[in-house]
């Protein structure tokens, strides 16, 4: 699997005195895709993702790209560049000048850089604010920067830290998709950080699921999500129950348990959430655990339960997936 | 309702409104008015006469002093900038704990703690000719004979006024820089920017605000001073606040008032040109 263009993590670690932020992890990013870096916070995501940069130094273990040991490498040398979750624009100075920063310390002629800074900020559609100044801008607006302000670089990783935090829901989803967009387009790797499962089941061609310092779980969206190997994947990325079942841990998704007259396991409903297109039933096990049934909105309100209810839950026996353990 | 509301605010500035008018207009207006009046050496003339003006605007020592309270402004502002700037970007920037910081900042403070006068005073036998900075370059054979220079000359002048102006620059600037976000230096290094680009286009930028608030405070202490100017030239140089505090002595109330309001326009004017070039407000 292994290609000229690869990013890979050997062994790496991160300590802060007694501390192990990042406990010798080794993963190869394919390149040309979009890979987002998801767990809780504190699970040692940004602190990968900062060694990455070179923002942070690394107590052991490397970091190759393109077949290149960067690890020890100053961060503009490394063929990486980093979007900052605040954006970190430089306050004193215009959109144009922002972007042609990295162009200005390298000595590039001003001509040249800002010819180069408006091509930017075309891809990013943002050519026709290049005279404002950061604090006239609005936060999408500020992310448009700080984008092209990082591509001018030319690197071959970009490197997202949280990048959509700082949006209202409506607009993250929007620029999630231009995201996406940029990143076919220019063939790079992109690296994004996130608590959201949601984004980066959204965008990623690969989820590397983080939890307390290690890697739990990598790959395609599609598989971390139907398969989750571990119980705290299966809960972090949301749409499972975990329950024992004949002595093993064991998922089923939420939208495979159904409402059945008889059989199954008996429960008491506690929780009724209508959700639009579907209902989230939550109900309760005589041996105490929780478990969530999606059933659509129209198969719901056919025979609505209320809290309280006692109900009977059925699922197919195949689908339970077992977890390690 | 909109009338009674007008009204609280009207008090609401009012006690402000009338402090500043008591102490800072009144009195300005008051030497405003005195410096048209004329002055003899036992009597003072309340009329109004252009005489002060005249006699100070065509006399070459005006001209003489101003220069050196110019000469002694440009100075010490030069020295207490490059220091001030190096020790706020020391303490904001290089020292990675909060509680260090402030201890350190602290230290900064301590020779404010006694006054102004004892900590000039405080020179003199460190510098006079048998002082200890003579003995020890005499003893390091550095120099045969005591230097003359080291005090009563512009000198020591300069260097009390940097020893007692420089806490004026470094809080402001070490201010302005302990808000500039640290995203920013790692974003410019990303940038590919060198540590001494960090600096020029980065922080010294975002930090002028604070250069420009230390600015206007060394300015207009050095140029308003005349008893550092006194004690340490040794009474041999002179700056327009010793023009004025002698002619006070004189008992020449209207000559010191008419001097005392073209240094204030002179002061202003320049503050003014400043401000223009740096916009402050958004700091305060």
């Amino acid at each position: 699997m292994r290609t000229q263009g690869d990013l890979e993590l050997v062994h790496l670690t991160k300590r802060y005195g007694d501390t192990v932020a990042v406990d010798d992890i080794s993963h190869i990013f394919a390149p040309a895709s979009y890979v987002c870096l998801l767990g809780p916070s504190g699970c040692g995501k940004s602190s990968t993702l900062r060694m990455i940069a070179g923002h942070e130094s690394v107590s052991s273990g490397g970091i190759v790209l393109h077949g290149m040991e960067i690890s020890n490498l100053p961060p503009a040398q490394r063929g990486t560049a980093m979007m900052f979750q605040n954006y970190a624009l430089f306050p004193h100075l215009n959109v144009r000048d922002n972007v042609a920063f990295s162009l200005r310390m390298k000595g590039v002629d001003k001509a040249t850089r800002h010819k180069k800074a408006m091509a930017l900020l075309e891809l990013v559609d943002m050519a026709h604010l290049a005279d404002r100044l950061p604090a006239q801008l609005s936060g999408g607006q500020q992310q448009r920067v700080a984008l092209a302000r990082a591509l001018i670089t030319e690197p071959r990783v970009l490197l997202l830290d949280e990048p959509l935090s700082a949006l209202d829901p409506f607009l993250r989803i929007r620029m999630r998709a231009e995201l996406k967009r940029l990143q076919r387009e220019l063939g790079i790797t992109f690296i994004h950080v996130t608590h959201g499962q949601d984004e980066a089941l959204a965008l990623a061609d690969e989820c590397v699921v983080m939890n307390r310092a290690v890697i739990e779980q990598a790959g395609p969206p599609r598989e971390v999500w139907g398969a989750p190997r571990t119980e705290f994947v299966a809960r972090f990325m949301g749409g499972h129950n975990v329950l024992d079942w004949h002595g093993a841990r064991v998922a089923i998704r939420s939208d495979e348990v159904r409402i059945v007259a008889s059989g199954g396991i008996a429960a008491t409903a506690s929780a009724v959430e209508y959700q639009g297109d579907r209902v989230a039933l939550t109900a309760k096990t005589e041996g105490g655990e929780e478990i969530t049934a999606l059933v659509s909105d129209a198969a719901f309100f056919a025979q609505p339960i209320n809290p309280g209810e006692a109900l009977r839950l059925g699922w197919d026996e195949g689908r339970l997936h077992r977890l390690e353990a | 309702m909109a009338v009674s509301r007008n009204l609280q605010g009207w008090l609401l500035a009012a006690p402000l409104t009338a402090v500043l008018a008591g102490f800072l207009v009144l009195p300005i207006l008051t030497i405003f008015i005195v410096s048209f009046w004329q002055a003899t050496e036992f009597s003072i003339i309340p009329a109004f006469s252009l005489e002060n003006y005249q006699f100070l605007l065509t006399s070459p020592v005006t001209y003489q002093v101003f220069f050196k309270t110019f000469v002694y402004a440009a100075l010490v502002w030069g020295l207490t900038l490059g220091i001030g700037f190096t020790v706020a970007y020391y303490l904001a920037f290089h020292i990675r704990s909060e509680a260090t910081r402030m201890v350190l900042f602290l230290l900064c403070t301590i020779p404010f703690l006694t006054s102004n006068i004892i900590r000039m005073i405080s020179w003199i036998p460190f510098l006079g000719r048998n002082g200890l900075a003579n003995q020890a370059l005499m003893s390091l054979g550095i120099v045969d004979a005591p230097v003359e220079w080291l005090l009563y000359s512009d000198f020591s002048v300069v260097l009390a006024f940097v020893h007692l102006n420089t806490l004026f620059m470094i809080t402001p600037i070490f201010n302005t820089m302990m808000r500039i976000d640290r995203s920013l230096v790692e974003a410019a290094r990303d940038n590919g920017a060198s540590g001494r680009q960090i600096l020029t286009h980065v922080i010294i930028p975002l930090s002028k605000p604070g250069i420009m608030i230390g600015t206007i405070f060394v300015l207009a202490l050095v140029m308003g001073d005349f008893i550092t100017v006194r004690f340490m030239s040794g009474s041999q140089s002179a700056n327009v606040g010793r023009l004025i505090s002698n002619d006070i002595a004189l008992l020449q109330y209207p000559s010191a008032s008419a001097t005392s309001i073209v240094l204030l326009a002179v002061v202003l004017l320049i503050i003014g040109a400043l401000m223009r070039f740096v916009n402050i407000r958004k700091e305060l």
